[in-house]
């Protein structure tokens, strides 16, 4: 999928880095995949981190390895068939292929389920302590006011919001740390999905949000 | 570029040969010793191991990247035994994969880093890495033999520029790189307050980036 607008909010260095040398989790790889699917500026920053990664390797110092490792390794190859293609089975979607390996497809597969004011919303599977899920905001509606205990990243994929910090259309990526305390807003016009990852739960200020948010698992 | 088998045939790139060392079988051969210490031309031997099967060509490679790989392996926390098993599953994956290798896109020693850091994901962390769309290249047009050669430049400009790097900041990017700490755990683990890390960390990429241009 590519994007015509031009998207205007990144992700940091530190996640790009974290992506390249592999320790970011899968919820926020999902999420980085997905920008980088959509941003030739973050997909060429991706390959220069990948090019460091490289050189450190090609100059760091080697471990010894074993006296046989090479039979080993000739015994691996020997006894697995080589790969000679890598087509995947790609299945026609509005999202990239990272996105739709866990939606199953497009936009309109997305099963929601309502958490308040027309707000909707679809939980991904992912391993670990970070929580993936699609947002559906509809036109001029207000996600509820949220403060969060870790980090929070929004990424537009279709419509755009609106909050404090600034506008955010397809493609463009929020980060935000405890220090936010943010009440995004859908623009006019559209309806807005958003992929949201957290590394902790979010903090709901209204007493009612406080209440259900146990049975939310937002 | 340096063809390094051009003129020889190759009696070891036969099966069952993989056990003779290549180095001791090659001392025979008179002036074409391919030296233990010499940087040789990964991508060169890449390709030679997507054409040709070349064993001669992998021990190569294996030499140089295999102890790497595991010493990458070690530092983001694996013991010795799956440090080793890993490095050797990753070799097994590079000349598997090789006629994937395309040197437009990328230097042989990133390419196999990637190899090497879904290696670490599979074992270490056992989860799932999603990945970006492939960019489609329209096929009427051929790699050029150009960029192949730029981008092997530049990715050599980089190894010496991160030879280059002021101690401090090699070691830095290092532990960013290699090992499983965040920016703010690096600051936990060296004392240095967390602005300084990354304004560390971003000059010594700046440097990088500058070095490749
Ligand atoms: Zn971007």
């Amino acid at each position: 999928m590519k994007n015509d607008n031009k998207i205007k909010h990144h992700l940091s260095e530190d996640l790009l880095m974290r992506y390249t040398n592999g320790t970011l989790c899968e919820a926020f790889s999902l999420a980085v995949a997905t920008h980088i699917s959509m941003c030739d500026d973050c997909r060429a920053a991706l390959e220069s981190y990948e090019a460091v990664g490289g050189a450190l390797l090609d100059v760091s110092d080697p471990e010894e390895m074993g006296d046989d490792s090479f039979e080993s390794v000739m015994a691996l190859i020997k006894n697995q068939p080589t790969q000679t293609t890598q087509i995947s089975e790609r299945v026609a979607s509005d999202v990239p292929s990272a996105l739709s390996d866990y939606i199953g497809g497009s936009l309109q597969d997305i099963k929601w389920r309502p958490i308040g004011l027309g707000v909707k919303q679809s939980l991904l599977k992912t391993s670990g302590n970070s929580t993936a899920r699609l947002l559906y905001i509809p036109a001029g509606t207000a996600v509820p006011h949220h403060s969060h205990n870790g980090n929070e990243l929004t990424l537009v994929l279709k419509g755009a919001f609106e909050d404090e910090v600034a506008r955010f259309g397809p493609g463009d990526v929020e980060l935000a740390d405890e220090d936010l305390d943010h009440q995004p807003i859908a623009v006019e016009g559209e309806d807005c999905i958003c992929l949201a990852v957290t590394d902790a739960p979010l903090k709901f200020q209204t007493f009612i949000h406080k209440l259900v948010q146990p049975f939310l698992k937002i | 570029m340096l063809k390094l088998f051009d003129d020889i045939e190759n009696p070891y790139s036969q099966s069952g040969m993989s056990s003779v060392s290549v180095h001791e079988y090659a001392a025979g051969m008179g002036p074409r010793i391919l030296e233990e210490n010499k940087s040789h031309d990964w991508e060169e031997l890449l390709l030679m191991i997507s054409e040709a099967e070349d064993r001669v060509a992998f021990r190569h490679l294996f030499n140089h990247f295999a102890p790497r790989i595991k010493s990458f392996l070690m530092k983001a926390g694996a013991d010795s035994t799956m440090a080793e098993e890993c490095s050797q599953e990753a070799m097994a994956t590079v000349w598997k994969k090789a006629k994937l290798f395309d040197p437009t896109r990328a230097s042989a020693s990133t390419w196999i880093f990637t190899i090497a850091r879904n290696k670490r994901i599979d074992a270490l962390r056992k989860i799932r890495r999603p990945e970006p769309d492939e960019l489609t290249w329209p096929n009427e047009i051929e790699p050029a033999q150009e960029e192949a050669l730029e981008l092997k430049q530049q990715s050599e400009v980089l190894a010496d520029a991160i030879q280059n790097l002021p101690e401090k900041q090699r070691q830095l990017v290092e532990k960013a790189f290699f090992k499983e700490l965040s920016h703010s755990e690096i600051a936990l683990e060296t004392g240095l307050p967390l602005g300084t890390i990354k304004s560390r960390i971003r000059l010594a990429l700046e440097r990088l980036r500058h070095a490749m241009g």
